[in-house]
């Protein structure tokens, strides 16, 4: 068994002056004294990867900085998808009696240390060398190509995916630490500036600073446990060109087998966290998950059942699409705010019932998946 | 043994061709090059020249670029082809082009490259 004992996240946005390793380093701390723990009972370390700051051994940069000298550490790559893979593999070093407590890092001063472009050309080249970059695709064009095919075999509308934006604003307005706290509408985002057709400024995350922390660890370290489940992961391609069909994506393999590692169901699950880079992202991902019906998300969103009072609650800190984007940690984010949804340490944002939550990332492209279910135990 | 494999040139390269490959032991076609076929493994897939004739896949009208030279192309429509050949591929497009339509493929600079551009086949 494996539990996600403490958890840490900053704010999201601008955090000048903030180095990479200042905003994992912040995190951290904040996941370790949340677990309980001090710093030299870490003896396992996973981090993600710094866009602003590459570098071929980020974990040990890091051990170093923050000052722990870990049994096991490395880095992990999954693109979005690299927060709960990283999730996953600490849960198995954990079970597999590798390590106690695994602090999971990632930060990333995305906003403020380099430009827009910059971060735009650097996620670009998911893109495949030869056959797509020279075509000038970005990552909004891939997920574009997506939406104007998912929007055409399941008569979903640019106003049905602006509903994802929308709801992500309104849950992002009552956590503080969100980037953005002006509400928006659906005509705020028919009307916003054009991206990459059918995508506009608002169906798109933003580029933030932040960073998000947690400790996996082989026993709870308080009285509320909260325990992975069953996790599972898929990778079908890496570029949008060799994508399957919309019907064969990664996310309905890997729910399938996380749904069987757990031995749960969706109609167990009481609250949802799910990967919302774009706004069709999170349509598509809500139904391959089986959340919703092809082509109902939207209307569930119109009639609440995601909202914060739903019957599903989502991403109720706001999700990449209004907390922000910082990289790996911008996923992880979805997985501190569950963290305090099934601990009743959410707030104003507390929902009624977690105790039994989905977790799901995509990376690359609908290239690398990975879903996870968590339970709160006493 | 894989001397004897010719790599054809194509717009990847410079030249005014759509180049595909098939493999001799399964018929399974890829259009990323590879010295191998990605289905079943056999060495030295046979390279062919595509038509240029296709369907749109999809498309995303892409009117915020990242680098001065491709801004000044804004806005170029992205769109995935399936080609008549049976392998799917990324090029450029007419703005208007719609999922569905058949279309042919010319060639265009973009950024200062050789690129893929398909039209409407006219009926």
């Amino acid at each position: 068994m494996s539990f996600i004992t403490g958890v840490g996240l900053t704010a999201f946005g601008r955090h000048e002056g903030s180095s990479s390793l200042d905003l994992m380093s912040k995190a951290a701390a904040l996941a370790i004294a949340d677990a309980g723990l001090t710093r030299a009972e870490i003896d396992g370390i996973l981090c993600g990867y710094s866009t602003v700051a590459p570098h071929i051994m980020l974990a040990t940069v890091f051990a170093e900085h923050f000052g722990i000298r870990p049994t096991y550490a490395h880095a992990v790559q999954v693109g979005g998808a690299t927060g709960l893979a990283m999730t996953m593999l600490a849960h198995h070093l954990v079970e597999a009696g590798v390590v106690r407590h695994v602090l999971v890092v990632s930060g990333e001063n995305r906003l403020t240390g380099q430009s827009r472009d910059a971060s735009i050309l650097a996620l670009a080249q998911v893109g495949h060398p030869a056959y797509e970059l020279p075509l000038g695709p970005t990552i909004p064009a891939y997920y574009g190509l997506v939406a104007s095919r998912y929007m055409h075999e399941y008569g979903v509308t640019e106003a049905d995916l602006a509903e994802f934006a929308v709801l992500m604003r309104q849950h992002a307005l009552t956590h503080p630490g969100a980037q953005f706290h002006d509400p928006i509408t659906v005509a705020d985002v028919m009307e916003s500036k054009p991206v990459a057709l059918p995508l506009k400024l608002l169906d798109c995350c933003p580029v933030s600073d932040g960073g998000a922390a947690f400790v996996v660890s082989r026993e709870p370290t308080s009285e509320t446990g909260v325990r992975v489940l069953g996790c599972a992961q898929a990778h079908t391609h890496q570029h949008v060109t060799a994508a399957p069909a919309l019907s064969e994506l990664g996310a309905e393999i890997a729910i399938a087998r996380a749904k069987e590692a757990a031995g749960v169901a969706i109609s167990d699950v009481r609250y949802a966290a799910v990967y919302d880079s774009f706004t069709i992202t999170l349509a598509m991902l809500l139904e391959d998950l089986g959340l919703a019906g092809r082509g109902e998300a939207a209307s569930r969103v119109r009639s609440g059942h995601f909202s914060r009072d739903g019957e599903m609650p989502l991403n109720t800190h706001g999700g990449l699409l209004s907390y922000g984007h910082c990289g790996v940690g911008g996923a992880m984010a979805h997985l501190v705010e569950t963290h305090l949804q099934m601990t009743g340490r959410a707030e104003n944002r507390q929902v009624r019932d977690a105790s039994i939550t989905l977790l799901h990332g995509d990376g690359g492209v609908l290239s690398s998946h990975v879903s996870m279910f968590l339970e709160r135990t006493r | 043994m894989s001397g004897s494999r010719q790599a054809l040139a194509d717009w990847t390269t410079g030249a005014e061709a759509i180049v595909y490959q098939a493999c001799a032991a399964c018929g399974a076609r890829q259009y990323f090059r590879r010295s191998f076929c990605c289905l079943c493994g056999a060495p030295d897939p046979v390279e062919k020249r595509a038509s240029g004739e296709g369907t749109v896949y999809a498309t995303a009208l892409v009117c915020r670029a990242a680098t001065p030279e491709t801004r000044a192309h804004v806005p170029y429509n992205v769109v995935l082809v399936d080609t008549i050949e049976g392998f799917r591929m990324m090029a450029h497009g007419d703005n208007d082009l719609a999922i569905g339509d058949k279309v042919s493929a010319r060639f265009a600079l973009f950024a200062g490259r050789l690129v893929p551009y398909f039209e409407k086949v006219k009926i």
